[in-house]
Formats: structure tokens, sequence, C-alpha cells
């Protein structure tokens, strides 16, 4: 296996200074001279590593200008390469060209904080909108977020298609549905789609700047409030970046009550959007039916955890819900009954031809094209990149309970659907192990302010896949940048993809399968 | 075929009915409440869903009224794709900046007489997320806001008791 580190220190020698207030030590950071950041971009390329993430801090406060991260990933291992800009001269070599999912990071990072990539083929803004003044650069420390932003004259110049019989079809923001809000733009030519062009931001709230005015312990309910229907592994990826850089490690218990959760939250989402995308060919029949085994799951949640989300159940340290004996007799039964009634339903989709008419070869993200874009999770599973933290990346009790990765080839519509029907089944298999494992003790322990100056790394897979965070303190040990990466902010460029030669009725079906989130990523 | 017939007889009608509470409370608004619909909504109350902002925790559990289980069609009310075909428009937040303009076309666009109900803490006032360059705050700093349902977020029971309370 090829080791990230050895190559960035075989590769930059002693330009590469290892920053030793980054933690786990198992992911190594390395801050490195910007003329020699697209070398090592180059070496990562070629090691076939994925860009996870790319951010920008401002670190002015501690007279280190503004720093460029990013994050590499290859197998099981991470590593993080920045470096620093001055003020001055606020430019960066652009990624895009290496890496597509830097495409998106970069001109959010130009937006938001006012750093140029140079080279970057696209100079329009990304989550700011066009009529926001050119110099509002939010994460930006001496930005005031209490001061309302004012409106100015602009226009978001759409990619265009042209000619005889082309023609354009705005979507939202505000859909249809009851769903969250987006902008698509087609461009098709009778009902096939020639292009798609997405526009997001809408829901774009400033939960990063947020961030940087809460104490590490307020912290956790925002990261709860990131993605809804996400809340538990945000809350957790949040802690686990947290308990990291403190040292802290969670009682046992607490941790398997962790992965119970996680697993429910995915049951519960995973069945919901199955039925949804039934509904999306107008097979209503398995909506209900499956919305209303979500329900269940929910409503037992709510019984034992107090939520039926389970938000706020998980702070740094541990958890605040602790399972009975009759909560746990309560949830084998359940278990037992969904396992039931869901292999049922997974007969009836398996044999309808109507709906396999619809579902099979929609929507199709080849393979290659998932590995260029740099999905994850469910999206990537199902196009034949098997990538799963839980397997990749395990914490206790994943070292013992080894999720079996379901990954298919074909990308369309219908592999995400199975891929979630084999999710289901194994994460109720999972929590089966998990109640008979589970360990007695403390469910919550005390932690450790964090150290000043210092970051902190963690990935959790939530139910849509690769949850990343990457907290820094500041000079005064509050919180100086949270940097979130939700499955979404790489996984939408998928969608846009993965709708060429398809028709324009098949876009609810497609978008459905996906499911992204639009405020994890709008942040 | 087989199978989804035996399925349907098998699972039968899984609609509850409403919580205890809830169900006391709208004995209380009492036949007034249907002579409500039926006057002013014609048999039914059309709802068009604004995600003004939301995590959209909100969302899911407005989804979780048209479930079997709560079956929000029995009271008569349907959600609709359209602002102009709809009575009551259900906003969720905190209202963005960047979704400013639309929630203020989609409440344009509703035909009167018009009733915004506000969902969620955020909803209300803006939540944990508070006002910023990028939230508003509550939905009533954009609009005219007639009820408000808080929670964070509220159960479908408690989304349905504010519905129903607000056209009563």
């Amino acid at each position: 296996m090829a080791n990230l580190k050895n190559i960035i220190t075989g590769l930059l020698g002693t330009d590469a200074v290892r920053d030793a207030g980054h933690y786990p030590p198992t992911v190594p950071s390395f801050l490195v001279p910007r003329e020699r950041f697209i070398e090592a971009a180059r070496g990562m390329k070629k090691a076939g590593a994925r860009l996870v993430a790319e951010w920008a801090t401002d670190e002015r406060k501690s007279n280190r200008g503004f720093g460029i991260y990013t994050c590499y990933s290859l197998d099981s291992e991470y590593i993080i390469i920045s470096c620093r800009i001055p003020l001055e001269d606020p430019t960066f070599p652009s990624l895009t060209k290496k890496f597509v999912p830097a495409f998106r990071f970069e001109r959010q990072m130009r937006s938001l904080m006012g750093v140029i990539p140079v080279g970057h083929p696209d100079p329009r803004p990304w989550i700011k909108h066009e009529d926001w003044p050119e110099d509002a650069w939010p994460l930006r420390k001496d930005f005031d977020p209490s001061r309302p932003m004012p409106r100015v004259k602009g226009e978001y110049q759409w990619i265009r298609a042209e000619g005889e019989g082309v023609y354009e079809i705005p979507v939202g923001p505000v859909h249809a549905g009851i769903i969250e809000p987006g902008h698509f733009r087609f461009q098709a030519v009778g009902e096939d789609i020639l292009h798609l062009e997405e526009r997001l931001g809408y829901v774009h709230k400033g939960i990063e700047k947020r961030f940087e005015a809460l104490s590490w312990i307020e912290g956790v309910r925002l990261a709860g409030r990131v993605s809804g229907d996400t809340t538990v592994a945000h809350a957790l990826a949040y802690c686990r970046a947290l308990e990291a850089m403190t040292g802290s490690v969670p009682p046992e218990r607490a941790l398997w009550l962790r992965a119970l959760m996680l697993e429910r939250e995915r049951i519960a989402n995973h069945l919901g959007d199955i039925g949804a995308i039934c509904n999306d060919v107008a097979f209503t029949f398995l909506l209900y039916q499956f919305s209303r085994l979500r329900e269940v799951v929910l409503r037992t949640n709510d019984k034992l955890f107090g939520h039926r989300l389970m938000m706020d159940r998980i702070i740094p340290g541990g958890v605040t819900a602790d399972l009975t004996p009759e909560g746990k007799e309560k949830i084998l039964r359940e278990a037992n009954w969904i396992k039931k009634e869901f292999e049922r339903l997974v007969i009836i989709y398996d044999e309808n031809p109507s709906l396999e008419d619809r579902v099979r070869d929609a929507g199709v993200l080849l393979p290659e094209d998932a590995r260029e874009l740099g999905v994850v999770g469910f999206v990537a599973r199902a196009s034949g990149v098997g990538l799963d933290c839980r397997v990749q990346n395990p914490f206790t009790p994943y070292d013992r309970i080894i999720p079996k990765m379901t990954v298919l080839n074909c990308g369309d519509v219908h592999a995400r659907a199975w891929v979630r029907i084999e999710e289901v089944r194994e994460s109720l298999r999972i929590i089966g192990e998990i109640l008979k494992g589970l360990p007695q003790g403390e469910i919550s322990g005390c932690l450790d302010p964090p150290s000043k100056e210092g970051s902190g790394f963690a990935v959790v897979e939530g139910w849509r896949g690769e949850i990343v965070y990457w907290l820094q303190s500041g000079p005064t040990g509050g919180i100086n940048r949270c940097m979130i990466r939700d499955p979404s902010s790489v996984n939408w460029i998928a969608v846009e993809q993965s709708i060429h030669g398809n028709i324009v009725p098949d876009f609810p079906l497609c978008n459905k399968s996906f499911n992204q989130s639009y405020s994890g990523h709008d942040l | 075929m087989l199978r989804i017939l035996h399925q349907i007889f098998r699972t039968g009608i899984v609609t509850e009915p409403l919580p205890a509470g809830v169900e006391k409370e709208i004995k209380q608004v009492g036949a007034g409440l249907e002579e409500a619909i039926r006057r002013r909504f014609r048999r039914s109350l059309t709802i068009r869903e604004v995600d003004a902002g939301s995590c959209n925790g909100c969302e899911l559990e407005i989804h979780a009224l048209n479930n079997p289980i709560y079956n929000g069609e029995r009271f008569g009310i349907h959600f609709t794709a359209s602002p102009r075909f709809a009575d009551m428009l259900l906003v969720t937040g905190p209202a963005t900046r960047n979704m400013e303009i639309a929630l203020k076309r989609t409440y344009d666009a509703t035909p009167p007489p018009k009733l915004v109900v506000a969902v969620g803490d955020c909803g209300c006032n803006g939540g944990i997320f508070g006002e910023s360059y990028a939230s508003l705050g509550g939905i009533g700093k954009i609009i005219p806001v007639d009820a408000y349902i808080p929670g964070c977020p509220p159960r479908p029971a408690d989304l349905l008791r504010g519905i129903l309370r607000v056209i009563s």
C-alpha cells in the first residue's frame, strides 16, 4: 500500500513541515511552501489519491496570513497538506484541472474567504449569490457577521445551449415537493436533456461563521443542525474531531451507543428514500409501506432516546441517552418485525416490471466518472467505488463488528436503491451485534478544553457517506475555524453528470435516487 | 399483483387517532372546524410548503404528515405543488438572505386570503442560526405570519394540531 506520508516527505523533503499541533497523529498534516503546493497535489494524483476537501482559514491573528488546506485520501489513509498565503497576495494554484471536486471547493473559497485560485476556469461565485457585494468575504475575521448583507446588481451567467429547438427550463429554488430549495437549469431539445446546471446556496445560513461565535460545547448543537436528516452523524463527526484534539476517549458504552444511533439513522433515511424513489415512478404503494416502517423506527427513537431524529443525543465525551434492558428488548423486537416486513416489500420492488423499466439504466453514473468526481457514500458504492469509513477507518465498535460493503457497478437509479436495500439489511444485523456486545458502564466522560492553536480531524460514515470535520482552535483557545464537508459537497456534481442522455421527466427520479443535502452543502 | 394485494390486506388501515391531547383539542375546537374547512376552504385545505432555509429536519416531519399513520388527507389537508392553488403557506426557516426574494415571490403568488404558518424554532425566531449576514431570523421578518408551530423539529402531531388550530 502506498503511504501518502512517505510520498510527500520523499517528494518535498524538508520543505514539508509536519504540524505537531494536529490530531489525531494517524492523520498527518504537513505545511508546504506555496510554490510547491501544486507539486504535492501532483504527487497525490499520481499515487491515485482522491481530493477529500479543500478549504481556507484566516490565521492573520496568529500572523500566518491565510491558510489553504487540502485533504487527500487513499484506501484507509488521510493526509492534510496546507500552505500559507499573505493578505497582500492572496493567491494559490488551482487544483481543479487535477481534481474535479476542487472546482466547487475553490469557487467557494474564493467567494467566502476572498482567496484566489490561479488557473481556475470559472470565476463565478458559489454559495455567495451574485447580488452580494464583491468584497463581502464572511469567513474573514474582519467581517462583521451581525451586519446585514446589502444587495447589489448582478446576474448569474448560465451556461447556455443554442440552436434550433433548444430551450431552457428553470426549476426552483422553490420546488414542487416538500424538499429543500435549489435551482436547476436545463437545456433541452424535446424531452432530451442536453445539459443541466445546478445553482445552490439558497439555504446558506452562515453555519461555518456561526461556529466561530460558539463555545466548543455549544458547537455540537449546531453540528447537529447542519443537515437535519443526518443529525447523528454530523454531531458524531464534530465530537470525534474535538475528542481527537483533546485526547479524550469516551467510555466504551458511549461508543457503542453512538454506533447504535448511527445505524438507526441510516435505516430510517434509507427506508424513506427507497419509498420516495418508488413514489417518483408513481408506485405509491411502496412509498406508503416504507414510510410506515420509517415511522415505526422514528417512534422507537422518540420513546428510547427522547427525540424522533435523535438530535442532541451525542455530545462531546459521550451520549446523553442510555439504553435500558427493556429498551434493548424493544429494539430487538422491532428489528425482527422490520426485517420481516422489509423483505416482503423488497420482493415486490424486485418483481415489478413497470418499476424496473423506470429505474434501470436511468441516471447512470459510470464507475470511471464516479472515481474522477471523487464521490462518496452510497452514490460511490452504486458506481463501483468501494468507500465506507466504517470499514476503512473504523472506530469502536466497528473494529469488531465489520460492516459488509455492497458495491454495484451499474451506477443507475436501481443500483442506488439496491445499495440502500442491502445497507438496511446490514444495519439491522449490526444493530443486533451491537446489542449483543453492548458493554456496561458510564455513558459520558469528562472533556478537557482543547489546547490553543491546534487542530482536529474526523471522518464518520453517515447514511449519505463520508462526513469530514476539521476543527481549529485559535490563539485564545476558542473555535477559530470549523470546516464541514458533507457528502453532498462532492456528490452534487455527480447529479449533473449522471443526467446526460436522460429525459426531463426522469430528472425527479434521478435526483431522488441521489437525495443529496442542500443544507449540508450550502452551510 | 397478488403479493401487493396480500400486503395491502395484511397491513389493513394503520391510520391512528391523534394523541389524546390533540384529539381533545380538536373536539374543543368543535364542529366549527369542519364548518370552517367546508365554508372557507371548500372541504379541503391546500398547503404549499416552503423551505426558506431549514436544515431539512422540519421537512422530514412535514413529510410524515402524509404517511399512512398520520394521514393528513383525512382532515382535507392536501399539499400542492403551486402557490397559486394554496390556501396556506407552511414555511420553515430560518429565512436566509438567499431565499428572501423567492419567499416573497411565493407569498405574492398565493391568492388571498392566505394563511402563513411558521414552522420550527428557526421558522419562529431563527433558532440556533440567529440573525446574521446569511440568516435573517424568523419567517415573520420577511412576510406576515398568522401562526407559529415551535419545536426542533415539531412532531407530526404538533404540526397537525398547529394547522388545525390556525384554520379554526
